[in-house]
């Protein structure tokens, strides 16, 4: 009979992190992020329909640092979660299990995010 | 919800250094998960200095050392020492494998040594797998049919069905899998793991089961099967080199598919 608790052995504390893992954790955390971001476009769309005043207020705040900060990662999240969303939708067809297609496709992932993130705001800034 | 941090008497202290003999050149160090019912403390990790000139080349060789020359107290599960029997699975450099088929020259530094992740533990490196035997049985894992037995034969299988148990059939049920697997650490009283799913689809996939209907309507639940967010923990630890993820991605399937 134990007459001590077992203990719980270890777990997150010793688990060796890979992109992976990350990968799939962010795809939560910018599913989330992204429903933050839904107000501000709710709130653009708002004040886009109350007239100049409204607008001006709106344009100042997201040209603030803080607020270009919240549109970059507002973009961010939403092209990881585009890219990796695509991924999952290959996984759904039982494709790219393999150990090496997924470290392919996990840095694939990444690359996309980075690069559409990058064109979205060359865009913005009517660089391209 | 889930737990990230461990409970008070899980947490891990520092333990014993036992020192090489001075006369060793080549020396690592294993640091090891230890703990036992009787001393009533918490865990702690004892740091063991092996000569590795006179060591064997695998991790289990070096546990086996410690055990024999060093600390005799040392529990670990072991048998067949060359990955068939699934048994000396264990936590080393931070993912699931065995202890038997993983060289020493694999991990970088020292090599930690921990129990499998997020499960109760028996004493130092043996943990409790009652509760995923119970899942494995849970599933049914043998052949289920309702027409009769063929007379004076046995139930054929065509090449190109036998061919669809390869990369099922070899599974050691270790573990490694299910306790590597974050849906598995926080929701193991009911999501039955890749490991018991991989096992599931084995039999699915398998032309000569006439119950597919019935394991497929076990399965439909939103925990049992579909905790699996494809993560990818489970094919990327497997000893064997077996795909998990892509058998639980197949029952999807089937489960898509059977709605027509």
């Amino acid at each position: 009979m134990a007459t001590t608790k077992r203990p719980l052995s270890p777990h997150l504390q010793i688990y060796k992190w890979g992109p992976h893992m990350a990968l799939s954790i962010l795809h939560r955390a910018s599913g989330v992020a992204l429903g933050g971001g839904t107000l501000l476009l709710a709130w653009w769309l708002i004040a886009l329909a109350s007239g100049p005043d409204a607008y001006e207020q709106f344009q100042i705040c997201m040209s603030s640092l803080v607020g270009k900060a919240a549109l970059m990662g507002f973009t961010l999240a939403l092209m990881l979660h585009l890219c990796n969303g695509i991924r999952h939708l290959f996984w759904d067809m039982g494709m790219g299990f393999d150990v090496e297609t997924t470290a392919r496709a996990n840095w694939l992932v990444f690359l996309g995010t980075a690069v559409l993130t990058a064109l979205s705001w060359a865009i913005g800034y009517g660089l391209i | 919800m889930a737990e990230f941090r461990l409970p008070a008497n899980s947490t891990v202290k520092k333990g014993k250094t036992y020192k090489a003999d001075a006369s060793a050149t080549n020396v690592r160090t294993f640091n090891v998960y230890r703990w036992n019912e009787e001393d009533g403390q918490n865990p702690h990790i004892d740091s063991y200095e092996v000569d590795m000139d006179k060591c064997g080349p695998m991790v289990l060789d070096g546990l086996i050392k410690i055990k024999n020359e060093i600390d005799p107290t040392l529990t670990f599960r072991r048998s067949c020492r060359e990955g068939v029997c699934g048994s000396c699975s264990m936590n080393i450099g931070g993912t699931n494998t065995l202890a038997c088929t993983k060289a020493n020259d694999e991990v970088k530094g020292d090599i930690n040594v921990y129990p499998l992740p997020h499960m109760e533990v028996v004493k130092d490196l043996v943990t409790d797998l009652t509760h995923f035997y119970a899942q494995y049985s849970s599933i049914k894992p043998w052949m289920q049919t309702v027409s009769p037995t063929p007379s004076g034969a046995e139930r054929l299988q065509s090449p190109e069905d036998r061919a669809k148990l390869d990369g099922l059939y070899e599974c050691v049920l270790c573990a490694c899998c299910s306790t590597s697997c974050p849906s598995y650490w926080w929701n193991s009283d009911k999501y039955l793991g890749p490991a018991v799913l991989l096992q599931a689809y084995r039999w699915l996939v398998d032309s000569r089961d006439e119950a597919t209907g019935e394991r497929l309507d076990d399965l439909e639940d939103p925990f049992r099967l579909y905790r699996c967010h494809t993560i990818m923990n489970c094919t990327n630890t497997c000893p064997k080199g077996l795909n998990p993820a892509k058998a639980i991605a197949e029952i999807k399937k089937m489960m898509v598919e059977r709605q027509g």
